[in-house]
């Protein structure tokens, strides 16, 4: 047996914050009737069943699991979950609802969610989609937390070379960034349709086990123009250029000791996640500040 | 070749071990290579010279050898991190384009030598900027030489003869009755693989016959079985697989092996001792100096563009000079040009300082950064203004940026570096003999059109500065995207009022009377600033100014910047309101 897997269960037995967590699972139109889903979920074995009459349930072992299905996911929890945060948005009745992909990532679930925050990579990881080079400032924006704990960045301000794809040049795009979960992520961005609502665009991360992660995107839109395979396509191939990147990255969990890496003013957002995480005691995909970095 | 070979003793990975061939670290290209456990990014740049650090962007952990090898410096993929070969120093943050990396931003880099193919380094050298090679042991290896006493030796039937094999944590000789007839260095990869490694042993390499690697192959399996045999019997030494991870790279430091701290070093203060390397006239009245570092195996750290140097000179003289470096220059490059009025600088410089002198300077310190966001910069220059504006026209080149260099002098004889400029090609363009009003065109021509994406940086004499500061005032150019050095404040400075300053970090508060400055207060207070011109022209000095109103009298900071009253030049600058917050 592999040593990091024992570790790993240990590890998500003794963090009673990662385990009370609603963790989203698989999307619900992947679930068919009478089909079992069989997976791990912080390092445990669970299996879902969607019953023939199209109620879900969850086990671990001989254990039942809570189940609850919302925003075209399945979602299940090993402890004793408080109710899933809100995304008001998805009730709007003429939103396009989309799971535009479920793809596996070797990393922990937080260097994920801190990836999607992060704006000063667009030039260089999704370049000429969402940022190109020379225009590579992030400028100063505002991170803060709101009475529910959540973290809000807001005023992100970044040059964006196609804002919409009849664009033949670039403009200041602004976007709004949430983290009402740990291993999740919501980006609000102007639709190009309606300049006074936003997309919803999020990450819903299942922690797999400390270092493999399956990021669920999650698009609500307006948009009356695009196909449902063109806009997973471009979902797709955005997250598929971070995949190369997460992977990539060393170590896997994420090091909440600020010392830990090299943090600049464009990191804001980042500094409040790590230090949320810390506050919030979870152990599960970091590195906590007390513990040693390197072993041996 | 990788073969499985289990850890054979942990306490002997401090010596030298190859890491990669020459041939696979092609310039211009980027490998990653792995020794005992560390993961390793191997790059070679234009000047042929080959660096060899951990694997990781100091920044967000990913790993650097996935990134570009620009010839001069080394790219990081996720945020366009630049880290300048040899130095390792982090020379630009493309996040924030007016800032000037600190200098604590700086790679480990590894002790690196280059022998019979193949690129060696040492985990036991391994520290931060500045010191490669130096600590680390003389390169040890004579390829050839029998070892007195081998770890191990045994003996392997092979295709129907008998091979002895002599194997330590480096090196696996072959002999059989005729002699040795290959010899092989090991990489220690980590416990589950090591690479095989010809070498050629009083032969090309080419002269070795290939068939014998595969021996050499089934020697180490060989050996490699019967450690397992006696860690099963619990005979011998316990033999530590690690986990059974096999090739799985991401594992991270594994029980046992050693793992590069990818941290660069504590930044010292200390000032660097170099050698005058070069001296010469490069224009009338301007001598150029180039200075080298004193152990030549140590390296300078690299400048950013923009950034300049303080030479100390005797009985406590201190001159800034701008640095012309551009990307991959190991050696550091100053004009001075020689001041009627000096006071004592330029002349000891052009009269004193000669080819093997040593001179103390500090370390490279940048207030004039550039911003390299830009789709096109203008750079223009005034006669010995050219130095810094020299080495961002090499950066932005090496970028494949858009920019023009404009260059004001009095005649063919003060064009200094010209043999630099010259690889600028068309986008340097030298005036000569123009007097304040044609300049004052050209200035006006070049400055029509402010626009996204423009910038515009100018250093030379304070009546040319000035005429660009009005000319794009009124061309519309926002203040934010002009930026001016220059060499000294051409205002008077007031020194009549008193105030109070308040420390935030310390908690103090001290008094600043009439004909004081707030630096001199500082320093009898013994509150360390660093500062340089000490009259508001070169910004070292700049604090944040937490409360209050500063009256700023320094030529440094742009009109937006003073309004915005969050810093304060300390060497010039006073109070407006009865007290400033500090934050010091």
């Amino acid at each position: 047996m592999n040593s990091r897997s024992d570790d790993a269960t240990r590890r998500s037995v003794g963090d009673p914050v990662a385990r009370n967590l609603w963790h989203a699972i698989v999307a619900t139109p992947e679930l068919e009737p009478g089909r079992r889903y069989a997976t791990r979920l912080l390092g445990v074995p669970i299996e879902l069943t969607a019953e023939p009459q199209g109620a879900f349930s969850a086990r671990s072992g001989a254990q039942d699991l809570p189940v609850i299905e919302r925003y075209g996911y399945v979602w299940t929890s090993l402890g004793d979950p408080a109710p899933l945060f809100e995304i008001p948005e998805f009730d709007e009745p003429d939103r396009r609802i989309l799971n535009a992909g479920t793809l596996q990532v070797a990393t922990s679930a937080p260097r994920c969610v801190e990836n999607f925050l992060d704006m000063g990579h667009f030039p260089y990881v999704h370049t000429d989609l969402l940022g190109a080079e020379p225009h590579t400032e992030v400028r100063d924006y505002q991170v803060g937390t709101d009475a529910g704990g959540e973290i809000w960045a807001t005023e992100c301000i970044f040059y964006q070379p196609k804002a919409a794809a009849n664009a033949t040049e670039g403009q200041l795009t602004e976007y709004t960034y949430r983290v009402p979960h740990p291993y999740v992520a919501i980006l609000y961005k102007s639709c190009a349709e309606d300049p006074t609502r936003s997309d919803v665009i999020a990450l819903f991360l299942h922690p797999v086990d400390e270092e493999t992660s399956r990021a669920h995107n999650f698009l609500c839109m307006v948009d009356s123009v695009n196909t449902d395979s063109g806009m997973r396509h471009f979902q797709q191939l955005i997250f598929g250029q971070d995949k190369s990147i997460l992977e990539n990255q060393l170590p896997k969990r994420l090091p909440l000791d600020p010392r830990a890496e090299t943090p600049i003013r464009a990191d804001k957002s980042s500094i409040a996640y790590r230090r949320h995480l810390t506050e919030l005691g979870l152990q599960f995909g970091v590195i906590r500040s007390d513990e040693s970095l390197v072993a041996g | 070749m990788t073969v499985a070979l289990p850890a054979v003793d942990h306490t002997k990975n401090r010596g030298w071990y190859p890491v990669a061939a020459s041939d696979d670290a092609v310039a211009g290209h980027v490998v990653a290579g792995r020794l005992w456990g560390s993961d390793l990014v191997i790059w070679r740049d234009e000047n042929g010279t080959v660096n060899v650090w951990p694997d990781r962007c100091l920044h967000r952990g990913v790993r650097l050898s996935l990134g570009t090898n620009t010839g001069a410096e080394l790219v990081c993929r996720y945020h366009g991190w630049r880290y300048a070969s040899v130095a390792g120093s982090c020379t630009y943050i493309p996040a924030h384009p007016d800032n000037a990396p600190a200098q604590s931003m700086c790679t480990a880099v590894l002790p690196v030598h280059e022998q019979a193919g193949l690129v060696w380094t040492t985990l036991d050298g391994a520290r931060g900027s500045g010191a490669l090679g130096a600590s680390a042991e003389p390169f040890p290896l004579t390829l050839g030489e029998v070892d007195a006493l081998p770890l191990w030796a045994m003996t392997v039937n092979v295709g129907g003869g008998t091979i002895a094999a002599q194997l330590d944590d480096l090196r696996m000789k072959l002999s059989d009755a005729a002699g040795v007839d290959v010899e092989v260095v090991l990489q220690p990869v980590d416990p589950a693989v090591t690479i095989v490694r010809p070498v050629a042993v009083g032969a090309p390499v080419t002269g070795i016959d290939v068939s014998r690697l595969d021996v050499a192959a089934e020697v180490l399996a060989a050996f490699a079985r019967r450690r397992e045999s006696e860690s099963a019997s619990g005979v011998g030494s316990p033999v530590d697989r690690g986990d059974d991870g096999g090739d799985d790279r991401s594992a991270g430091p594994v029980a046992g092996y050693g793992q590069v701290v990818a941290q660069g070093p504590t930044v010292s203060t200390d000032l660097l001792e170099v050698e005058v390397a070069s001296k010469w006239e490069t224009a009338e009245g301007i001598m150029a100096f180039e200075f080298a570092p004193i152990d030549g195996t140590r390296a300078l750290p690299a400048p950013q563009p923009g950034a300049h140097i303080d030479v100390h000179m005797t009985e406590g003289l201190l001159r800034p000079y701008s640095l012309t470096n551009g990307p991959g220059d190991t050696v550091y490059r100053i004009g001075v040009k020689r001041e009627p009025e000096s006071r004592g600088g330029s002349a000891a410089m052009h009269d004193s300082v000669d080819v093997g002198d040593r001179l103390s300077i500090s370390r490279p310190r940048n207030t004039f950064p550039l911003r390299r966001d830009a789709d096109h910069t203008l750079l223009v220059a005034g006669g010995i203004g050219i130095t810094p504006l020299l080495a961002m026209a090499q950066a932005l080149a090496s970028m494949g940026a858009g920019f023009e260099l404009h260059y004001f002098v009095r005649g063919p004889d003060h064009v200094a570096f010209a043999e630099l400029i010259e690889t600028l090609g068309s986008r340097a363009v030298v005036h000569q003999g123009l007097d304040p009003s044609a300049t004052g065109e050209v200035l006006a021509s070049l400055l029509a059109e402010p626009g996204f994406g423009r910038q515009v940086y100018a250093c030379g004499p304070g009546p040319m500065l000035d005429a660009v500061r009005s000319v794009a005032e009124s061309a519309g150019w926002p203040d934010d995207t002009v930026h001016f050095e220059y060499f000294q404040n051409p205002n008077e400075i007031a020194l009549d009022s008193t105030f109070e300053i308040a420390l935030s970090r310390s908690a103090r508060t001290l008094a600043v009377p009439a004909g004081v400055t707030i630096l001199d207060v500082l320093r009898a207070n013994g509150v360390a600033v660093e500062a340089s011109c000490e009259q508001g022209a070169c910004g070292t000095c700049v604090v944040p100014l937490l409360d209050g109103r500063a009256d700023h009298q320094d030529v440094y900071l742009s009109e937006t910047q003073k309004a915005t009253q969050d810093r304060i030049a300390v060497c010039v600058s006073r109070a407006e309101t009865e007290r400033l917050v500090l934050e010091l």
